[in-house]
């Protein structure tokens, strides 16, 4: 039995053996906005804030997660009210078919929170690891200039 | 599965004497790619990343459980840049030094920098403490001398690091990367230069050839570059597969260690 | 025909660019994929897989996985009632492997279990004893041996005619993956009845359907395919992958099913972009114009037939691009190898000929001197030109001229490389300085088909509804990411009047076929119905209302509401079923000829690249486009799916490909098979050129492929005028630069 905070949220929950913290998050818990589309860190598309550093959670063994605090794609928005990244990827038609979308949520919003006013070419690198197959990655990169201006 | 998590590096010890043949997790960035992929089902875990011991950095001693982040915001340039050519930013935030040396792939890519340092790596036991040279150490692609019931503590690096030193990294794309080459070169004032390179051998290569040579050259000639870098091409002993050519890893070896020089020089 | 009419003015209507319905589920993580659904009570099921490239299957011993706890059944051939055989166009893929198999991955047995760990497991316990077999794997040994999915000569024009300057060349594409990001999954419940219904990702529920009934001796009202989240398609979900396993291990164990493939299992779980070997030969006047072409191409289409024979097809009526020429000779075959299969990907043939022709068109303007962007604009088809090989007249817009100038037109960026060296070649490794660099730039111009051809019958089936909260809209397409959805909203607003439109997706036993979201199609085919099913309803509303137009409020006449929508369908629901259908299309003739398509679009891309000559690495700096896109009925849809076609052929031009050998595939993950990243993605600049098409919703055409067709090309290009090396191969490795 572990123990996890998610997303403000204590859990209970029994991991099976070693298995990725995205497996207990989407299979045990029922959250399954942290996306499966590599499972071995090349895609971005499970990220997480694990102790409020970003993680790719199907490189975490869960049982190695005890004790941890961490934020999934579902703990980003403020109840109803969108976080800022959300808004601007609906808007500039950063979502297509959106299975990238919740790790690119995840990680767009720690760097914008992390980093002072990054560029675009910032913004490229520090989302690098955040496989997008849709969209060429330009109306992503056009909703995140003006926040990062911003921020 | 048994699952260890000490908090201290004397608890860590107990934990591998406990259990020699257990599985040391760190950053997880190796560890979790076999279990998804290659069925590992370990009996039994130990996880290091709450051992404070591992996560000291101190003047020239790396503890095991730095992460990449860590490392690129660290002082040495190479090692800094080397570090920021790893996986992704989520990569680098759990991946650690220790883990690099324990995994040995040809392809790790802080091992060129340590490796041109000739750094010591710091193994520990509850029984005994030992340092082993880096190429003591890195037995083969993907083997070590880690024996069961040891731990890698860190990296000692030597007293004089020059500060002219470079990293570079061919893969091809322009982040996220295997190496399909990796190179460090480190110049002293005095000339002596060191050069590593990954993914060019089973294990980290030293040109040693190339780097006597190069070393008597206070300013080298166009000539002397063109003949060091011929050097370094003949001394890697690369392969053919699915990731590049043997052919062009044996090029690109020559010219990346060329141009690194030249940066430095 | 005419469906072109004048829109109407509504909010989120034709022409704008309203949110997707789907877009704030997806960023809240909120979405439902097929891989996200579960069921109280359900296995998990994973496949058992070849290791071999071929091998005879000697036997299979399935007891020691059912030995397992919690491993509720291991199921082979022998299980199969039915045809157990499946395919597009053939049905010759056997459902689980049969006597031997005949590429590396192609599933022998299934299991399902309690849970995941256990169905893996269980997987590996299945004791299966091979005894390899030389497998085929040379294509070109395969068309002499006469093992082809489809061969088609192509003759038109006189032979013998003859141009004074001759160009020959032989080019090569390599195996590029989807590489959608959501792996292939679904879920299989059983209704206690006999039938199943199930939950998939796909881009075609009914022809997934046909072929489940099919293969496994089902009545067809006993399996219903509900279309589930998806997460990406781009031809890989146009096949049957787990579609069958999932409601054979259903019906057999008579209890829900789930299955996901893990990212390797999705490499060979799907068909690929066809490896293509071509060789052309074009011959043209001292001023230009083509006077003959002749092309051979090879494609390799591996073990089953998938779509190679349509594939083919298309390769071979696309040899010659968009370019006119009085004399053509084709000869195309798709061989039969034992590679992994390949069948349909974003371009579907075209893509392979477009980096052959346009090689040819840069190779003949060096060889006569003149400008290749002038060269293509002497021989540009136009309306009522004909296509070469086929000898079609166009009858829709193809403004291949147009495009090509307005491209042409955008300005070139600055000359100088920056010195931000992660925009560099080799980017964060820092191999390279500006000082190292070579600019190059590259221009070509592709054709695609839109929708099915040769005489297919390619219908879509819509449902509108007005109910008193506004327009229902009713099918099975396949919203893959592309936005379908949004479209539909559009076009049905637009339509009526009325903004409040919710598009509900129906089961394969409540409405027919939408056909398969593929080909660029469904814009114009979905979208089209939906056009009539909303007009036909409007026109019931406004006959019953006596009114002259329809809002959200209701119907209205002289500025007066006169009849609120619950009033309307107070009387009895309003509601159109549409099966719309493009116009037809007729087989080839004996030499290849006839009227096979249904439409056509062109697009040009310009590429700027920077090189590194030395290391052989290449910086994407710009690609630029000008894109026939008919009529826009959604700006922000359309640059999405040209950004995101663009990015793709980039990624086939340097970085993608699928190693074979002697048929394993050598990089089937994420950490080898390399897509584009943020950093790796070239700024683009778009220019929509809109000249309405005969039979698509307001004259639109589809848009999804032209992005693909000719960047590779371009890109290619870019890199030979950086370089100035003969690279007849995507993609371009950095050995070939070197030139090692």
């Amino acid at each position: 039995m572990i123990r996890l905070t998610i997303n403000g949220v204590p859990h209970v929950v029994d991991p099976m053996g070693p298995e990725s913290l995205l497996t207990t998050l989407r299979d045990r818990l029922g959250l399954f906005g942290s996306k499966n589309a590599c499972e071995q860190g090349e895609c971005g598309s499970c990220s997480v804030l694990l102790d409020g550093r970003l993680v790719c959670s199907c490189l975490v063994m869960a049982v190695d997660a005890d004790g941890a605090a961490v934020t999934t794609v579902e703990g980003i928005a403020d109840g109803e009210t969108l976080h800022r990244v959300q808004e601007a990827m609906v808007n500039a038609g950063g979502v297509q078919c959106g299975f990238c979308t919740p790790g690119i949520v995840v990680a767009a919003s720690h760097l914008l929170a992390t980093t002072p006013s990054p560029t675009e070419t910032d913004i490229r690198e520090a989302l690098a690891g955040n496989i997008c197959r849709c969209t060429g990655y330009g109306a992503i990169v056009r909703a995140l200039e003006p926040l990062a201006a911003e921020s | 599965m048994e699952t260890l998590l000490p908090r201290h590096l004397d608890e860590a010890l107990a934990a591998t004497a406990a259990h020699p043949e257990a599985t040391i997790l760190a950053g997880g960035t190796d560890l979790m790619v076999a279990v998804a992929y290659q069925a590992l089902r370990p009996a039994v875990v130990i996880g290091i990343r709450r051992v404070p011991e591992l996560q000291e950095w101190d003047g020239r001693f790396i503890g095991a459980g730095v992460t990449y982040s860590r490392l690129e915001r660290g002082p040495f340039a190479a090692l800094a840049q080397a570090a920021r050519t790893v996986g992704s930013p989520q990569i680098r935030s759990a991946g650690t030094i220790g883990g690099n040396l324990g995994t040995a792939s040809p392809a790790g890519d802080s091992l060129p920098f340590l490796a041109a340092l000739d750094a010591e790596v710091l193994l520990r036991s509850q029984a005994a403490e030992r340092a082993l040279r880096w190429d003591e150490f890195i037995t083969g692609p993907k083997r070590t001398a880690l024996q069961p019931g040891e731990l890698i503590v860190g990296a000692r690096l030597p007293e004089a690091i020059p500060d002219r030193q470079a990293f570079a990294k061919i893969g091809t794309r322009t982040a996220m990367v295997i190496a399909i080459v990796s190179c460090c070169v480190l110049r002293w004032d005095d000339g002596t230069t060191r050069v590593a390179l990954g993914s060019v051998g089973p294990t980290t290569v030293r040109p040693r050839a190339a780097e006597t040579m190069i070393s008597t050259e206070r300013r080298p000639s166009s000539a002397a570059l063109d003949e060091f870098a011929r050097l370094v091409s003949a001394e890697v002993s690369p392969i053919n597969d699915h990731r590049s050519t043997a052919a062009y890893r044996r090029h690109a070896s020559g010219v990346l260690a060329r141009r690194l020089l030249e940066r430095v020089l | 025909m005419t469906i072109t009419k004048t829109p109407t003015v509504v909010a989120g209507g034709v022409g704008t660019s309203p949110i997707r319905p789907d877009g704030i589920p997806k960023v809240r993580g909120e979405f439902a994929y097929s891989s996200d659904l579960e069921v109280d009570g359900m296995l998990w099921g994973s496949t058992v897989r070849s290791p071999h490239a071929r091998a005879r299957i000697v036997s299979i011993d399935v007891a020691p996985a059912l030995a397992i706890r919690g491993v509720a059944a291991a199921l082979t051939i022998a299980d199969v009632g039915g045809r157990g055989l499946f395919g597009l166009i053939e049905p010759d893929q056997p459902v689980l492997a049969d006597g031997e198999v005949r590429f590396w991955g192609e599933p022998v047995a299934v299991v399902a279990a309690d849970d995941r760990e256990t169905a893996r497991i269980a997987a590996t316990a299945v004791v299966v004893h091979y005894e390899p077999l030389d497998p085929l794997t040379d294509p070109e040994r395969a068309e002499e041996l006469g093992e082809t999915f489809r061969v088609l000569d192509i003759t038109r024009g006189d032979p013998d005619a003859r141009g004074e300057v001759v160009v020959e060349g032989y080019y090569e594409v390599g195996m590029q993956d989807q590489a959608q990001l959501g792996t292939e999954s679904g879920l299989a419940i059983p209704d206690g009845s006999g039938g199943v219904d199930l939950h998939v990702s796909t881009q075609w529920l009914h022809v997934d359907h046909e072929q489940v009934v099919a293969s496994l001796g089902l009545p067809p009202e006993q399996l219903r395919l509900h279309l589930a989240g998806i997460g990406g398609a781009f031809g890989a979900r146009e096949d049957i992958s787990l579609q069958i396993h999932l409601c054979l291990l259903a019906l057999r164990t008579g209890r829900p099913v789930k299955m996901v493939y893990d990212r390797a299992e999705s490499f060979v779980g799907h068909v690929h972009r066809h490896p293509a070997r071509m060789w052309f030969r074009h011959e043209a006047d001292r001023d230009g114009i083509l006077r003959r072409v002749e092309a051979r191409i090879l494609l390799d289409g591996g073990a089953f037939a998938s779509t190679s024979p349509a594939v083919l097809a298309n390769a071979a009526y696309f040899a010659v691009g968009p370019y006119a020429s009085e004399s053509v000779t084709v000869h195309a075959a798709a061989a039969r190898t034992n590679n992994p299969p390949c069948g349909a990907m974003r371009g579907f043939g075209a893509v392979q000929s477009c980096f052959g022709y346009e090689a040819q068109m840069d190779r003949l303007a060096a060889a006569l001197g003149i400008d290749p962007v002038e060269l293509r604009l002497r021989n540009a088809l136009d309306r009522e030109d004909r296509i070469a090989t086929t000898g079609q007249v166009i009858v829709g817009s193809l403004p291949t001229r147009r495009v090509i100038e307005a491209l042409r037109a955008l300005p070139l960026p600055d000359e100088a490389p920056g010195d931000d060296p992660r925009r560099l070649p080799g980017g964060t490794g820092l191999t390279t300085s500006r000082a190292a660099v070579m600019r190059g730039v590259g221009f070509a111009v592709g054709i695609k088909n839109l929708a099915f051809s040769e005489a297919f019958d390619d219908f879509t089936e819509v449902r509108a509804e007005l109910t008193a909260d506004g327009i229902r809209i009713h099918t099975a397409a396949a919203e893959v990411g592309q936005g379908l959805v949004t479209v539909i909203q559009q076009i049905a607003r637009t339509a009526t009047g009325i903004s409040n439109v919710e598009v509900v997706w129906d089961h394969t036993g409540e409405i027919g076929s939408a056909g398969s979201t593929s080909a660029s199609r469904q814009t114009q085919m979905t979208g089209g119905a939906t056009l009539r099913a909303c007009e036909a309803v409007a026109a019931v509303a406004l006959a019953r209302a006596d009114a002259e137009s329809l809002d959200d409020e209701g119907a209205w006449r002289d500025d007066q509401l006169v009849m609120t929508l619950a009033d309307l369908v107070a009387a009895g629901p309003i509601e159109h079923l549409e099966r719309f259908r493009h116009p037809p299309t007729t087989p080839p003739d004996e030499h290849g000829n006839g009227d096979v398509h249904a439409g056509y679009a062109v697009a040009a891309h310009r590429a700027i690249v920077d090189v590194d000559p030395e290391l052989g690495l290449v910086h994407v700096v710009r690609v630029d486009t000008a894109q026939d896109v008919g009529r826009v009925l959604n700006p922000q849809a359309v640059i999405g799916q040209i950004e995101g076609g663009i990015m793709q052929g980039v990624g086939l031009a340097i970085m993608e490909e699928i190693v074979i050998d002697r048929g394993v595939m050598k990089n089937a993950s994420f950490t080898d098979y390399l897509l584009p990243t943020f950093l790796d993605a070239p700024d683009m600049t778009a220019v929509l050129i809109e000249e309405p098409d005969h039979w698509g919703p307001f004259g639109a055409k589809g848009v999804g492929e032209p992005p693909t067709i000719s960047s590779t090309a371009a890109v290619v290009a870019a890199i030979r005028n950086a370089t100035g090396r003969d690279l007849n191969r995507a993609p371009v490795r950095p050995e070939d630069i070197v030139g090692l």
